[in-house]
């Protein structure tokens, strides 16, 4: 599914990661762990492209193709997915008509007809009765206004509807109350599927009590320190992370 | 500014007034003698006043207009609702034109609205009388005549409502012609108490053309207006809006919209003036520029003494989607009372990389991205509009301009 060598990247002339290398097979879970500063998020933003991001070395194979060749409009319609730590506010378009073109962009590049109003809000349905929601904010801007958990909920929402083969998932605990956080990790368990991998990035073990990761990696200036079973990351818990880089550096 | 276009609009004048517009009474007789008496003494405003720094209006003195009929055309009135022209309306009700014609946008405060005055004959009057409630909006449009070469034309409208009478109105500016042309309107909008007005100006003239106007609006106790004005046309516009909340508990809302590019000109002056304690105005206006279009905005804010418990809140937002588009933002606030809650911000930039790489994320193509968010900025404001099928006819407009094209109307 994903395989990551080598990999370098920099923004604004700063190197934030120095060389990772990761596998991640078909229905995975990787949990993606590391203190603040660590490189969790711009190795989630440089795999869905941002350009504010400059990879200065290694490789990425998605899907047996170079990832990195690729413009984001044409990860996501290949199936790359990224539910954002702070999801962006766009005044003026409601949450549907976002939703719908977001899908039919992906449906376009699928070879499927596009959808209309009506249709979409027959998968809109659907999808929310399986991930358990109302449509209460599908009329509202996109995330103009929204809480931190509804914001939250609203990526996993198009998760829900995109289908990808790869989501990854920035930090979609920061800033939930445990009763979020659990409706959160319920969406996310729902939407598990033996050809669907998540990379989960988050600083906390906390969220991986609900989402049970396959195998976990700690990141630690910009390179993978250590990887375990989910049992590492209750250690990391447990004893934080200077262990992990020998003390050396680490807050 | 020189003598000789003075001399040429005098000239105009004077052939006018000796003409068919001899047969109006002696006080509009009057009201254009003084009109154009001030145009004569301060002639076309230059770049060295304040109020017209931004905006040279040169090409306009420089060249020479052929004053042209002005043709109304007005959609279907409903019943009990009076849309005639001034000649009309003279005859038909005389104090009423009389009583108000004139008395709000004044000759003396804009060189453009003494000349409007001065030339002033093909007006149109919509009167709702007192607690007549119309729900389907009055359509106005006025369209820069054909055939005359160089065609000048000074529209000018009186909307009056009376006590607690509610309508909508949309008035419109259109019309391409293949040289220059310049319409100077003058719009005066009065509320009586309790009144609620819902009206839009659009302009969507041709490039070639010239427009500048002047909406001004007074508004009695407990009156709520909602005044929207958006701009698509015109090489150069220049647009005052003024509003006096002359009466307590009176609320105005002022949505403007600008979508530009190539090298239009559009130039927003605004003035709030609370005159009476209790009343409430927000002002939003958004700016698209494109090419290397140029967008003026000037908010002045005025909160009277003794206009206590004043809330105003203006916001002026632009977005300039071109390096050579550029915008000039200048919020003004004068407030002579203690107990007032006045709030401005403005912002002059171009779209969001970060919301702009959200979408594409999702899958949306960089320059669907890019024409989503520019609709989502310009939407914003056709939102607040109350008229669902006059907010329709500018979503299409809109789409149409910026390569928009789905239907946004949604099922949910």
């Amino acid at each position: 599914m994903l395989e990551i060598r080598g990999l370098h990247a920099s923004v604004e002339g700063n190197e934030i990661l120095k060389g990772v290398d990761l596998t991640v097979r078909a229905g995975e879970v990787h949990a993606i762990m590391g203190p603040n500063g660590s490189g969790k998020s711009t190795l989630a933003q440089v795999l869905a492209g941002h350009p504010a991001y400059q990879v200065t070395a290694g490789s990425v194979r998605y899907q047996g193709k170079d990832l990195l060749e690729l413009d984001p409009e044409e990860r996501a319609r290949e199936g790359v997915f990224l539910a954002f730590q702070y999801p962006v506010a766009i005044r003026g378009i409601t949450n549907s008509y976002f939703l719908r073109s977001a899908l039919n962009a992906v449906r376009k590049h699928r070879g499927l007809p596009e959808l209309d109003p009506l249709d979409f809000l027959q998968v809109l349905e659907e999808k929310l009765q399986t991930i358990g929601w109302d449509q209460s904010f599908m009329s509202r801007a996109v995330n103009e206004g929204f809480s931190g958990g509804e914001k939250k909920r609203n990526e996993i929402l198009q998760l829900a509807i995109l289908e990808p083969r790869l989501a990854i998932l920035d930090e979609t605990d920061s800033g939930l109350d445990i009763d979020a956080l659990k409706t959160v990790a319920e969406a996310v368990n729902k939407l598990r599927a033996p050809d669907r991998s998540f990379v989960v990035v988050t600083h906390y073990q906390r969220l991986l009590n609900y989402i049970v990761p396959d195998v976990v990696h700690v990141l630690v200036d910009g390179r993978i320190m250590k990887t375990g079973g989910k049992d590492l990351a209750l250690k990391l818990e447990e004893q934080g992370y200077d262990w992990v880089a020998g003390g050396a550096g680490v807050a | 500014m020189t003598q000789s276009a003075i001399d040429r609009y005098l000239a105009q004048y004077r052939a006018f007034s000796g003409n068919g517009a001899s047969g109006a009474p002696a006080w509009l007789r009057d009201l254009r003698e003084q009109a154009i008496a001030r145009f004569v003494e301060t002639g076309f405003p230059s770049t060295h006043d304040e109020q017209w720094r931004f905006t040279n209006v040169r090409p306009i003195a420089e060249t020479p207009f052929t004053l042209s009929a002005v043709r109304w055309q007005t959609g279907p009135v409903p019943a009990g609702v009076l849309v005639t022209t001034f000649a009309e309306a003279l005859t038909r009700s005389p104090d009423l034109v009389q009583r108000h014609l004139g008395k709000y946008a004044r000759a003396a405060t804009n060189p453009f609205t003494a000349l409007g005055t001065a030339f002033l004959a093909d007006g149109l009057l919509v009167h709702v009388p007192d607690r007549l409630v119309i729900d389907g909006p009055i359509h106005v449009t006025c369209a820069i005549p054909a055939g005359t070469p160089s065609p000048m034309i000074h529209p000018r409208l009186l909307v009056v409502l009376g006590r607690e009478a509610q309508a909508r109105v949309v008035e419109l500016y259109e019309g391409d012609i293949p040289g220059a042309s310049l319409t100077n309107a003058v719009t005066e909008i009065v509320l009586g108490e309790g009144a609620r007005l819902d009206h839009c100006r659009v302009q969507r003239q041709g490039l070639r053309g010239y427009h500048v106007a002047t909406s001004q609006s007074s508004q009695a106790r407990d009156s709520r207006l909602v005044f929207t004005t958006v701009t698509l046309g015109a090489g150069l516009s220049r647009h005052d809006v003024n509003g006096v909340l002359d009466g307590s508990g009176s609320y105005f809302l002022l949505n403007g919209l600008s979508v530009v590019g190539e090298r239009q000109h559009v130039d927003y002056h605004t003035t709030i003036d609370h005159a009476q304690p209790h009343a409430e105005s927000h002002e939003y206006v958004n700016g698209v520029f494109d090419g290397a279009s140029h967008g003026v905005f000037n908010g002045r804010i005025i909160v009277r003494p003794g206009a206590q418990r004043t809330d105003s809140k203006q916001t002026n937002n632009n977005l300039l989607l071109s390096r050579d588009a550029r915008a000039d933002s200048q919020p003004q606030l004068e407030i002579y009372a203690d107990d007032v809650k006045c709030t401005h911000g403005s912002t002059v930039g171009p779209l969001d990389e970060t919301a702009l790489f959200y979408l594409r994320s999702r899958g949306v193509g960089a320059a669907e991205a890019r024409g989503l968010l520019t609709y989502g900025f310009a939407a914003e404001i056709l939102d607040r509009i109350e008229m669902p099928e006059v907010r329709n006819m500018l979503d299409g407009l809109l789409r149409e301009r910026l390569g928009v094209d789905r239907e946004r109307e949604e099922a949910v």
